[in-house]
């Protein structure tokens, strides 16, 4: 299966009741899977006729306590941060999966990392940050998939995929899994199995109160900012809760190397022939974008020589990576516009600054 | 003691926040009449828009989600996809639907989507202090269009939204009405009424057009206002059903 085609069945699999999308490369065959799948199992299916109007059907679906979700690529992702503002202000959970090509403008369709800052900072207005999940390979976008839409649920709040390029047009084998893959440490009985019918939130659903209301507006004075810091508390909660990472040979590295997505596969097969060289290198790639996985980091970092940041972008990530450590031992190595930092580039480089 | 007018159950018991003369007022209320005789209080959801009216849900005594600015018939879509058994209307200004969210308007319609909008006219966007919508009548002077609206070349002219919304496939009722007098408040709730019915039997889409004082902006008193609605709007705006 291709990525995008796997986290769609992932998608269908983790209960996703609502698909709202819009034609973009290098995403197509997520949608074109989900018109085909949704109805297969009598869900919703919209080809919306824009991003916004995909975005915030998914808001409405959210709204009444539907596991929704939609994706799209780089420049129809800037279109729907309105609406992710939005899903973020109001508290509602939803899963938006970007399939990041290159830019700004409508640069190309090739496979980039230059979405990190949009993603990462919360991407549209206001005080916000939402759960960005950023998948190497086919099973672990499938698996990441699933528990964007767990995560979603319990924290009530939008979660981001970041998948490059690479990751959404290539094609590897994968075992799909049932039910939810989550079994993370701050995933509670609510996030594994909230479906609407533990939303009491939602709207059109029989309750007790008389009235929900579905919200981002508190116009009365002090009101938005005591909701903003009900917000902050979320954002911390999930801070210490959720930072995700896996490493690849650090134990006795000298020499780290940092990259996410695609980038970590080219890194890890360098490192096997760095390491075949006598050269003590390692591998740390961060699995969620935000939270930044800085406890882990900060452990992977100790007593290293230098630390290498590569990117498919010109420098995004690697000011966390220089937020999270403050050292000066910190270089980066990035291509932009299509252009991906190869497994040679990065081997000649770690020995030339040995 | 028989009583023959009160508040219907769907609305709130509370002062509205509406300027004197407002129409916003009147169509809540004939909004909430039209739930409580057809009995959809358990099944309605409301999608508020952005604009004066974004408050409706502290009027309204069921479930209303808000939206994006022009982004509520895309809300309404997938709240009524996945719920297709329960009523969901938009409640929605001028510049909301014909101008910034012209595109989720004409495609929800043209879905034939079993929503009913309520679109309310007032020929300006008055929240935001009265700039020229795309209603705005040619001569009308708003806080953009100093000098009076100006058609060729400049601003166009007044959208007829209703008229083009009527000849889509996917539609079942237009119509248009006004709150100036008390003869047209009737023939608003008969509207409203008709197109709610609509969606009961999952006709298609289904939109009632109000044109709406907005004396604040219009530096009327209301019931000048309320003239300017008979006398002005409703010749650019013929008042009736367009589409049933």
């Amino acid at each position: 299966m291709t990525g995008n085609e796997a986290m769609a069945e992932s998608a269908v699999r983790s209960g996703c009741q609502f698909y709202a999308g819009y034609p973009i490369t290098p995403q197509n065959e997520l949608t074109a899977y989900m018109a085909k799948r949704m109805p297969e199992e009598k869900r919703v299916f919209i080809q919306a006729e824009s991003e916004l109007a995909a975005i915030n059907m998914v808001y409405g679906a959210s709204a009444v306590g539907r596991r929704a979700m939609t994706s799209s690529s780089s420049p129809g992702i800037s279109l729907k941060q309105e609406g992710i503002s939005y899903l973020a202000g109001s508290e509602l959970p939803a899963v938006i999966i970007n399939v990041v090509r290159g830019g700004p403008g409508l640069g190309n369709i090739a496979s980039a990392q230059s979405d990190y800052f949009q993603a990462t900072r919360g991407g549209g207005h206001g005080d916000y940050y939402t759960p960005v999940l950023a998948p190497a390979g086919v099973q672990e976008a499938s698996e990441l998939v699933s528990c964007a839409f767990d995560l979603a649920d319990f924290y009530r709040t939008p979660v981001l995929i970041l998948a490059d390029a690479i990751v959404g047009q290539m094609m590897e084998p994968v075992t799909l899994k049932a039910q939810s893959a989550a079994k993370q440490r701050g995933l509670a009985k609510g996030g594994r199995t909230a479906h609407s019918a533990r939303k009491d939130w939602a709207l059109g659903k029989k309750k007790k109160k008389p009235q929900n209301i579905i919200r981002s507006l508190f116009i009365k004075e002090g009101a938005l900012e005591a909701h903003n810091q009900k917000l902050l508390t979320k954002w911390n909660k999930i801070k210490s809760q959720q930072q995700r990472h896996s490493t690849y040979k650090i134990k006795d590295a000298d020499y780290l190397i940092v990259a996410y997505g695609s980038q970590a596969r080219i890194v890890q097969a360098a490192v096997d022939s760095l390491r075949k060289e006598k050269i003590k290198v390692g591998l740390f790639r961060p699995i969620s974008l935000w939270p930044y996985p800085v406890k882990a980091l900060k452990r992977a970092a100790k007593g290293v020589k230098k630390i290498l940041v590569v990117e498919q972008s010109l420098g995004q990530m690697v000011e966390d990576v220089k937020l999270t450590l403050a050292t000066k031992n910190i270089y980066f190595m990035g291509r932009a516009g299509g252009g991906i930092p190869q497994e040679t580039e990065i081997i000649n480089w770690i020995k030339k600054n040995l | 003691m028989k009583i023959i007018y009160d508040l219907p159950k769907s609305l709130k018991k509370v002062p509205a926040h509406y300027c004197p003369g407002c129409g916003h007022g009147i169509v809540h209320r004939l909004v909430a009449q039209v739930v409580d005789e057809l009995n959809l209080g358990k099944k309605i959801i409301g999608v508020a828009p952005v604009g004066c009216a974004v408050l409706a849900y502290d009027y309204w005594n069921f479930d209303v989600s808000e939206a994006a600015h022009g982004r509520a018939l895309a809300v309404a879509t997938g709240i009524k996809r996945c719920l297709p058994d329960n009523f969901v209307f938009t409640y929605q200004g001028d510049g909301d639907l014909a101008s910034i969210g012209l595109a989720e308007t004409i495609h929800t319609a043209n879905r034939g989507e079993n929503i009913t909008c309520v679109f309310i006219n007032n020929a300006c966007y008055g929240m935001t202090g009265g700039q020229m919508a795309p209603t705005t009548l040619l001569g009308q002077k708003t806080a953009t269009t100093p000098k009076g609206r100006e058609s060729e070349k400049k601003e166009g002219w007044p959208l007829q939204i209703s008229d083009i919304i009527a000849g889509l496939k996917g539609v079942s009722f237009v119509a248009r009405s006004s709150v100036s007098n008390p003869a047209r408040v009737k023939q608003t709730y008969g509207y409203i009424k008709q197109a709610f019915g609509k969606q009961i039997d999952k006709k298609g889409f289904s939109l009632v057009e109000v044109l709406s004082p907005c004396p604040t902006i219009w530096q009327k008193t209301p019931y000048k206002a309320g003239r300017w609605v008979e006398e002005k709007m409703s010749k650019v705006f013929p008042l009736g059903i367009i589409k049933k």
